[in-house]
């Protein structure tokens, strides 16, 4: 395999070649459109500069960088407690799911492990964050395609589970709830009830939307065989989450590596998909969402009695060392690699975002696909842009 | 011609009432079918009020906007071909302006009845594209050329299903003059059964069909709204426009789409008219204007129905609908017309 220097400068001469190509044979100059950094269809500052040639792109390359916020250097002067609150704003739409991780690989460093009826509580919050990310991208992949009735089913629909987190958190955005050795609070009364009642609407929309995009025969012609990524080239680009699973990659972290949360327990199903292209992708993330609503079920049904917070030192001081933990999140796998000197913040904060690296396909993926197929295929992809530009 | 009303004008000040009339009318139309499905029944379907501040159920809040619109500062961009830009509105609504002549609201209502009638209305539709395209041009942005250039391919395209959709009907009628198309209707038998006479829709359907899904396409409308594609080209040919511009595009937008729906219930649901033992002429005079505002109305709906329903194609494959489903369909459809009007 050749480097990744060597494969951008190949890219740049194929690029440079194709644009050779269009001006000699045909006798047209490429057009160059920037889509974006302030692009209805960039989810927020992304910006892709795209060489067209017609309507065809000849070259697309993504640029980054524009909400960078400097996360990893910001955690290194924050205590433990405080750098939660920070990385909530990474995937803003699946707050809670940003938490875990690094809460996970701080409880390993300092050999503490939350009871048992945290670890329950962390992952259907866990859930019902994935839930409420992937519910709105199901209307987005609407809007993407100019159906934009969807999308207000999926701000609707979404505001049930938001209500759930609220009602348990006190955050609806942005909970901050856990905490080294547990979480911050137990349950209100009655919020087991509530919460499955929420499934029932979560599973209603998915029906909804089944009937107004999957079914639709015009997004299947927008979708099927667009941006197709065969199982190799996922691997090699590192993607993760629904994205491989669409692909083919029978990879799921919750059922394969899972640490601390209480997927072992509960019998469900990772599915994966072998097209690979945008429908694959809508698709996996239909079932997903199905599968998080009958988690969350069996998980308010089989919730342990205790404590939901361990013994822990009022100033939490990590021990040295070195630790690394990845979850599952919505947009894939997200990691934190926690560099520890014993001190009251880390040494050195690695985050392995999601977004980041499934976004490190669109060159490969936007080449030779029509403008409207690059809002599918970045539709498709699904990226936050708080997960990008970290 | 008899005069439209019991008072005897001359030619210029009859030609003027008519204009002035057509022009608040076709204007009225179009403010409630914005209100109605803009604002209100595609709120509706998406679980929201709309607006609910301006008016007794947001019903002035058209006119807050005009208002608005007509505030804002007239913006040309800096390499745009001012004079092509400044006048790309206008082509778009002067041809939808034009359209309206000579569709029949009444007995007399029509300011002028032309022999050549449907003909006409079908070729200045087309002027639009002139004024997409030079819009698309004069912005000098890569989105609106996109957009422009889209929209020439998507109007060109779909002109074609519509003029074989509408061919059908003629060859019924035997005429090309719109009136005498909505008479055929109100006059006609269902197998010698006259009650509701015999509108179209039933002996085309079709044509009719054929009709609504181009007039969709002319109207770029979702499923057909690449030129505009908000979520990709950000707007297509409006990109640049503002102010009492945009509103001008905005108002020929929705004008259009309640002169085709105007058209299409002349052509398919018998026009002004109601079955010929229905009302006496004499009471069509004022009813008429009322039932095909109705009828317009009623498929303008089907219109945003389908738009806020629909995700969008792409340019080639809305392409490929043209030309490989909907013209052979209309080409046999009149095929089969003609035989069944020699045969019988």
């Amino acid at each position: 395999m050749t480097s990744v220097t060597d494969r951008q400068k190949l890219q740049y001469i194929a690029a440079q070649a194709a644009d050779a190509r269009v001006n000699v044979e045909l006798e047209t100059e490429g057009m160059t459109l920037n889509l974006g950094p302030q692009h209805p269809a960039t989810h927020g500052t992304l910006r892709i500069i795209a060489q067209l040639d017609g309507e065809q792109v000849v070259h697309a390359e993504p640029v980054a960088g524009y909400m960078h916020r400097g996360y990893e250097k910001l955690t290194e002067v924050r205590t433990y407690p405080q750098i939660t609150t920070l990385i909530n704003r990474i995937d803003w739409l699946g707050s809670f799911a940003n938490e875990v991780p690094f809460i996970l690989a701080a409880e390993q460093l300092m050999e503490v492990e939350a009871p048992e009826r945290a670890m329950w509580i962390r992952t259907i919050l866990f859930e019902l964050s994935r839930i409420s990310n992937l519910i709105l991208f199901l209307g987005d992949m609407g809007v993407q395609l100019g159906a934009v009735t969807p999308v207000f089913f999926a701000f609707r629909d979404r505001e049930f589970v938001l209500d759930q987190i609220e009602a348990a958190t006190g955050g609806r955005f942005h909970p901050n709830f856990d905490r080294i050795g547990g979480l911050r609070d137990d349950l209100p009364k009655g919020w087991l009830e509530s919460t499955k009642g929420s499934m029932d609407k979560v599973r209603d929309f998915c029906d909804q939307i089944e009937d107004l995009l999957l079914g639709s025969e015009i997004f299947q012609t927008r979708t099927r065989g667009i941006g197709i990524v065969p199982t190799d080239v996922a691997m090699q680009y590192g993607l993760s989450g629904p994205n491989a699973r669409a692909s083919g990659i029978d990879w799921d972290v919750r059922r394969d590596n899972c640490i601390g949360l209480a997927y072992p327990e509960l019998d469900w199903k990772v599915w994966t998909h072998t097209d690979g292209d945008s429908f694959a992708r809508f698709w996996v993330r239909i079932q997903e969402v199905r599968e998080a609503a009958k988690m969350v079920d069996q998980l308010c049904d089989g919730l342990p009695a205790g404590p939901v917070m361990a013994k822990v030192p009022r100033i939490i001081k990590v021990p040295a060392g070195e630790a690394y933990v990845a979850t599952e999140n919505p947009l894939g796998e997200m990691g934190y690699y926690i560099v520890s000197e014993g001190d009251l913040t880390p040494f050195r904060v690695k985050i392995r975002s999601a977004s980041f690296s499934n976004m490190s396909i669109t060159p490969w993926l936007l080449r030779g696909v029509y403008v409207p197929d690059i809002i599918t295929i970045l539709g498709s992809l699904y990226f936050i842009l708080g997960d990008i530009d970290r | 011609m008899t005069p439209m009303l019991a008072v005897d004008w001359a030619y210029w000040q009859e030609t003027l009432v008519k204009v002035g009339l057509g022009l608040v009318a076709v204007l009225l139309l179009t403010g409630a079918v914005v209100y109605l499905y803009l604002f209100k029944f595609v709120s509706f379907m998406q679980s929201r009020l709309g607006p609910m501040e301006a008016g007794p159920y947001g019903s002035m809040q058209l006119l807050a906007e005009v208002g608005k619109w007509l505030q804002k500062e007239d913006v040309f961009t800096e390499n745009s071909d001012r004079i092509v830009f400044g006048l790309a509105p206008a082509i778009v609504m002067s041809s939808t302006f034009l359209m309206f002549v000579v569709i029949p609201a009444g007995p007399n209502a029509v300011i002028s009845d032309l022999g050549t009638g449907i003909y006409y209305v079908l070729a200045m539709t087309s002027i639009a594209t002139v004024g997409i395209l030079s819009a698309g041009w004069a912005s000098a942005n890569k989105y609106s050329l996109i957009g422009g250039l889209r929209a020439a391919g998507q109007l060109i395209a779909y002109e074609l299903p519509l003029v074989l959709a509408v061919v059908g009907v003629v060859i019924q009628v035997g005429s090309l003059n719109l009136q005498d198309i909505v008479h055929a209707q109100s006059d006609g038998a269902i197998f010698g059964w006259s009650g509701i006479g015999n509108p179209f829709i039933f002996t085309q359907f079709v044509g009719f069909m054929i009709f609504l899904i181009a007039v969709q396409a002319e109207l770029t409308q979702s499923p057909f709204d690449m030129p505009i594609a908000e979520s990709e080209l950000v707007g297509g040919y409006q990109v640049e426009y503002t102010g009492i511009r945009f509103l001008v595009f905005f108002i020929a937008e929705f004008a259009t789409a309640v002169g085709f729906a105007a058209v299409a219930s002349t052509l398919f649901l018998g026009g002004w008219a109601l079955p010929a033992d229905w009302a006496s002429e004499s009471t069509m005079h004022w009813l008429g204007p009322i039932v095909i505002s109705a009828k317009a109305v009623l498929l303008v709906g089907v219109v945003f129905w389908v738009r806020f329903s629909l995700p969008r194609f792409r340019e080639d494959q809305l392409q490929q609908l043209a030309w490989k489903f909907l013209i052979p369909v209309a080409l046999l459809n009149i095929v089969v017309t003609g035989t069944l009007k020699v045969a019988f």
